[in-house]
């Protein structure tokens, strides 16, 4: 098929392509106006029964929570296979310097900056928009920044398998523990135990701010040791290659 | 704020979008496409929250800003190691 032909092709494609998406979008209901019996049975049970302000993690952390276990420990195993294909013999110190002040400034005051966001998006994940999930990945994130913006050395200190294995371990393991605590008081599997609390506060929730805890330091965990193996097997190489 | 107010930074919202996107095609060094990447991440991002979707814009950032720049940094070593 010669060129010509090929991008005729494309664009036959394309404008049936935009005719469908067109038509489905047309189709949705107006902004605003939601369909379901979901959304508003939620609406009516988190914060008059939970006490929890944020209507999507009273879903994912308390009333959906076994599905909530499911998918952490989907991560825990794919950031085991990860390891596992990747991880070779120890490898020896990488020479790295950083030589942008830009770089060594911003990055140090990002360092902290972003362990108190990550931090405070877990701590508030019932409270304002938030949780586990999307604070574990800052309070990552603000690790990272010591490879970025400090050196591979000061980023070894924290990123081997001595130190972020067990804390990836304690997060897989406080979400079922807290789903056992519920079970040994006589409750189904993962119920909501502990009173309530005040909506709006940190204390609120009851013990799903646990499980909520217990996903924080498994996602945290988990994006360290796949940033340290992806270091490790191909970032570091190049270092060396270049000094 | 209501609906009305939002009406006008939806519109600059998908504005962006369709530039990040149109950024994202014509650029065509890796490198430089996982930092444009992120950019048009962040705009996601804007637009999410725009249309009241906090939650879902919280993911977008961290995904789109710290985890996928990363493996995809990795990738594009991998490749230029490999060439």
């Amino acid at each position: 098929m010669s060129r010509r032909t090929r991008i005729s092709v494309a664009w036959v494609a394309l404008a049936g392509l935009a005719v469908l998406l067109v038509w489905a979008y047309a189709g949705l209901p107006d902004f605003g106006h939601y369909r379901g019996p979901y959304g508003f049975v939620l609406d009516r049970i988190a914060t008059p029964d939970r006490h929890m302000a944020n209507v999507v993690n009273a879903t994912t952390y308390d009333i959906r929570g076994f599905d909530t276990m499911g998918e952490e420990f989907i991560l825990f195993a794919a950031v085991v296979g990860v390891v596992l294909l990747l991880r070779g013999e120890e490898d020896e110190e990488a020479e790295d310097a950083i030589r942008s002040d830009l770089v060594r400034v911003g990055g140090g005051l990002a360092i902290g900056l972003l362990f108190l966001v990550g931090l405070w998006i877990v701590a508030f994940g019932f409270v304002s928009p938030g949780g586990g999930f999307q604070g574990g990945v800052a309070l990552a994130s603000a690790v990272v920044m010591l490879f970025v913006a400090v050196s591979y050395r000061a980023w070894r200190r924290v990123g081997q398998e001595t130190v972020l294995d067990p804390i990836e371990g304690l997060g897989a393991g406080g979400f079922v523990v807290v789903g056992l605590a519920a079970l040994a008081s006589g409750l189904p599997f993962l119920t909501n135990f502990w009173g309530p609390g005040i909506p709006g506060t940190l204390w609120s929730g009851g013990s799903a701010p646990l499980v909520n805890w217990a996903a924080g330091i498994e996602v945290c965990a988990a994006m360290l040791v796949l940033y340290t193996e992806f270091l490790e097997a191909h970032v570091v190489p190049s270092i060396r290659g270049t000094t | 704020m209501t609906l009305a107010t939002l009406v006008p930074l939806q519109s600059v919202a998908f504005a962006l979008v369709v530039l990040g996107a149109t950024a994202i095609v014509l650029t065509h060094d890796l490198l430089r496409l996982a930092v444009v990447n992120g950019f048009y991440g962040l705009i996601l991002v804007l637009l999410f929250v725009v249309y009241g979707a906090p939650d879902v814009a919280l993911s977008m950032l961290v995904v789109s800003t710290v985890a996928y720049p990363l493996l995809l940094l990795v990738a594009i070593t991998r490749i230029r190691k490999g060439k």
